[in-house]
């Protein structure tokens, strides 16, 4: 936990910061006395290039997403703790956590100045959740009832029946189901508003999107492709991510060794993340200008069940045994030079809900008698096909996995003696696709990122029965309940406890080896102040200053 | 002449029919649906992967996806990549940074690597050959990205003479640093050619002849033992140019180049075949067309040598 704490630290700085801005109300003059540091700056960061248009719902990467992220705002947005706070919602109520009435605030535009509206947002759900649109995202609707019609192949329904406007400022949504965290989701990007032009030429809005956050576009054609993208302040925005600088411009790089030679020579003012090359000297390197902050995201390694040896009553003991003869601390320690923190369990210690100390997070510790002890057990039980020897999955083409990799399984073998090795992929759609159509030979890597701040985030779309991301293929009725449970509760803290018990049926059946938490690893350079990392990792873009 | 330019550009329609086919079928059979890529590591609907695979015909077999993408080139549509952006306007984006790299990068190498080899070629055995050629041999050696980070901390980081990486501009200035990183292994080669050459050639009976006759050192070396001695590097620096087109990838990924190498390299990784072959058979063209330009300079070089 020793970086948890720091964050906290600089959070409530951070806190602090926002309470002094809104407390200066009135006139922007006494705003910009509050914060310390060059307002007008513009801040040159480090960004990849968006994969698709820049449409909400079908952007599902981080390039396009972080600059979403600064051009919308959406009913809610999370702070830097991923504390979920209302932005263009006034109030979002339920009575059931099934049926929602979610009014609007007033006075709210696009940057092209059309007001925002309920219709904005339900036109975009819908547009999302057709089927005909074809959307990266669609699933993110699938709670909303008529979902399921909209979203079928070949459907030609446009609209989900359960979201109906009320009036301008009102709309209301019908889930299928209770879902009390439900709210908490509607920060992520696929649920932002759009302004009505928008769908009549999504392509041609996708190059110059029209939002209505704390930033915009610098210009017609501000996205240069594969170069950079220009961002200024939104002047009519109000909320809590007002601009602290004069614009933000996302230069593209094609990796990161390079963008840390720019940053280290002051041409780049903040880097995200730093290459594995220099994770040894880039606390040296950078000094204060250096920061290691945990964000919601974990590493796990999925055993899917239809595997020889992994499955049944052995399999249980085998991913036990597994599980503890890896040894989180070293790898953790040497490999990544403590820019990861070992996994207690499956979520990520910045949600809210978490807990390290659930019943059976033992089994994610270094325990190399007792993974002995758990393998000669199933070996009674049935014998280990040594034909078909683990393998642990991961491809090659993005990421520096290899490393860890080879650790791990040097790691394993060490303690149990089994032939285990290493499989890389050469690139990752090669693995997806073996992963989805479940013709993995052995285990893969698997890294999720929350979308939203919410457990249920990194259990549900994972480890439910039936689920998309489900590339172990488990299934097991007692989780499944619990989760159902979780979701119909009536606030977010009861829902959670329910998360944490289901999240005790996965620490028993292991479907997945958690492996550690992320640790977002940045530096900025000597012409900004006041940078600080939020909750999912990406740099607190609007509080940055000049200097 | 004029029978022998058409004739080589009518070849061109083979080659280029051939190529795209091969290399076509080379991204067809990569193993991974290309759909896994598109939707990554959340996967998408079955819903949305249905869609996806009609929009890019990815469900056609590969004669179909073959023909079609055909006929797209023949009505000058190349047709859009995974991320919805057409073909043709990425080449132009990338193709006009990239040639001005490339040939900054061979003008270096051919200017550099010419002078260096001739002086090298006619003091045999003093310092300054036997400096350049171990300097060459080193170059030569060490791997092109060792040498582009290391120049690239040198002067861009350490020195701080130039940016470490190119702007979306990519200025002439700016591109210095990467053109020499670029060129530098064939600068080698240029040179050791060249030297190697003029070495054969300083022993030649014409040169002897020249210099009984009386002709002036300048002129013996510029016109008879250079002109003479330059059609290996001639050969050389035309097949060069192709490399330098799309072999890149290295250099542009060092320096943050937003040129062609770095763009088909995204798009093999991605499966994105109809990229992938119209960049490649871009470069196939170039590549044909320095052979082309080639062959015309060796008859101008050595006018025993003619075209029917």
């Amino acid at each position: 936990m020793r970086f948890t704490r720091n964050s906290r630290i600089l959070s409530v700085a951070a806190v602090a910061v926002f309470a002094l801005s809104a407390c200066g109300g009135g006139g922007g003059s006494t705003d910009e006395a509050a914060t310390d540091g060059n307002t007008d700056a513009v801040i040159v960061v480090d960004g990849s290039e968006p994969q698709n248009p820049l449409i909400p719902t079908s952007t599902n990467e981080v390039g396009g997403g972080a600059v979403l992220d600064l051009i919308f705002a959406g009913l809610v947005s999370y702070d830097a703790d991923g504390k979920v706070q209302n932005e263009v919602a006034e109030s979002i109520e339920t009575e059931d956590a099934q049926n929602y009435t979610i009014t609007l605030k007033e006075g709210m535009t696009f940057t092209n100045g059309d007001p925002v509206t309920a219709s904005s947002f339900v036109d975009a759900c819908n547009y999302g959740a057709a089927a005909k649109n074809a959307q990266l995202s669609s699933y993110f609707f699938e709670s909303i009832e008529g979902y399921a019609e909209a979203s079928a192949e070949g459907s030609t329904v446009t609209e989900m029946s359960g979201l109906k406007v009320v009036d301008d400022k009102t709309f209301t949504v019908a889930l299928s189901q209770p879902e009390s965290d439900w709210p908490q989701r509607l920060g992520y990007s696929a649920f932002y508003p759009l302004p009505a032009d928008a769908l009549k030429d999504p392509k041609a809005f996708g190059e110059n999107p029209v939002g209505n956050g704390p930033y915009k576009f610098a210009a017609v054609g501000a996205w240069k492709h594969n170069e950079q993208i220009e961002l200024v302040p939104n002047e009519e925005y109000e909320g809590p991510q007002d601009p602290k600088n004069g614009g933000i411009t996302f230069k593209i790089y094609q990796n990161d060794t390079t963008a840390y030679q720019d940053l280290i020579s002051d041409n780049l003012d903040v880097l995200k993340t730093i290459p594995t090359s220099d994770i040894k000297n880039f606390k040296n390197d950078l000094g204060e200008r250096s920061i290691e902050s945990p964000y919601a995201g974990n590493q796990t390694i999925a055993v899917p069940y239809y595997l020889k040896n992994w499955d049944g009553e052995a399999g249980k003991l085998r991913r036990q045994a597994l599980s503890m003869a890896i040894n989180r601390d070293e790898i953790t320690e040497v490999i990544f030079n403590g820019g990861r923190e070992p996994a207690k369990e499956f979520t990520a210690p910045v949600l809210p809900g978490f807990k390290e100390d659930l019943p059976g997070s033992e089994n994610l510790e270094y325990n190399p008698e007792k993974a002995k002890e758990l393998w000669a057990e199933a070996e009674k039980l049935e014998p280990y096909d040594a034909s078909e020897a683990l393998t642990i999955g991961y491809n090659a083409d993005k990421g520096d996995h290899k490393t860890w990799v080879e650790a791990l399984v040097n790691s394993v073998k060490n303690t149990l003696g089994i032939e285990i090795t290493g499989k890389p992929y050469a690139t990752f759609k090669e693995a997806r696709t073996e992963a989805t159509e479940q013709t993995l030979t052995g285990a893969i890597r698997s890294g999720w990122q929350a979308d939203y701040p919410s457990l249920y985030n990194f259990l549900g779309p994972i480890y439910a029965t039936g689920a998309g991301s489900n590339d172990s293929v488990y299934t097991n009725e007692e989780f499944d309940n619990a989760l159902k449970e979780g979701l119909a509760a009536e606030s977010v803290e009861e829902g959670n406890k329910a998360m944490n018990e289901a999240q005790e049926t996965l620490l028993e059946d292991l479907p997945a080896i958690p492996l550690w938490y992320q640790v977002a690893q940045g530096g900025w350079s000597n012409n900004v102040d006041n940078v600080e990392f939020g909750w999912n990792g990406v740099p607190l873009y609007h509080a940055i200053t000049g200097k | 002449m004029t029978w022998y330019v058409s004739r080589r550009f009518l070849q061109l329609i083979p080659v280029f029919l051939g190529a795209t086919l091969l290399v076509y079928f080379l991204v067809f059979s990569l193993p991974g649906d290309a759909t896994a890529a598109i939707c990554g590591e959340r996967g998408c609907t079955p819903a949305v992967v249905t869609a996806l695979r009609e929009q890019y015909n990815l469900d056609e077999p590969f004669w179909i996806q073959y023909l079609l993408y055909l006929k797209g080139v023949l009505t000058f549509d190349l047709g859009t990549n995974f991320s919805g952006r057409p073909i043709a306007v990425i080449i132009a984006e990338v193709f006009p940074t990239t040639a001005k790299l490339a040939v900054m990068a061979l003008i270096f190498e051919a200017i550099f690597g010419i002078v260096f080899g001739l002086i090298a070629g006619l003091r045999k055995g003093k310092l300054f050959d036997s400096t350049v050629l171990v300097l060459s041999l080193v170059v030569i050696a060490v791997p092109i990205f060792v040498l582009g980070f290391l120049m690239q901390f040198l002067i861009g980081v350490k020195l701080g003479w130039t940016n470490p990486t190119v702007s979306g501009d990519a200025t002439v200035s700016e591109l210095i640093l990467p053109a020499v990183v670029l060129g530098l292994v064939s600068f080698a080669y240029v040179l050791r050619l060249t030297r190697t050459s003029i070495l054969e050639n300083v022993k030649a009976d014409y040169v002897r002849t020249a210099t009984a006759k009386g002709l002036s050192r300048k002129r013996v070396v510029v016109v008879h033992i250079l002109r003479n001695s330059m059609i290996p590097v001639v050969t050389f620096l035309g097949a060069d140019l192709g490399t330098l087109m799309g072999g890149a990838i290295v250099t542009e990924g060092i320096f943050n180049v937003n040129g062609v190498g770095l763009t088909l390299y995204r798009a093999v990784l991605n499966g994105d075949g109809p990229t992938v072959v119209s960049i490649v058979t871009f470069l196939i063209l170039i590549f044909c067309l320095a052979n082309l330009l080639v062959d015309l300079l060796y008859a101008w070089l050595d006018p025993r040598i003619r075209y029917a």
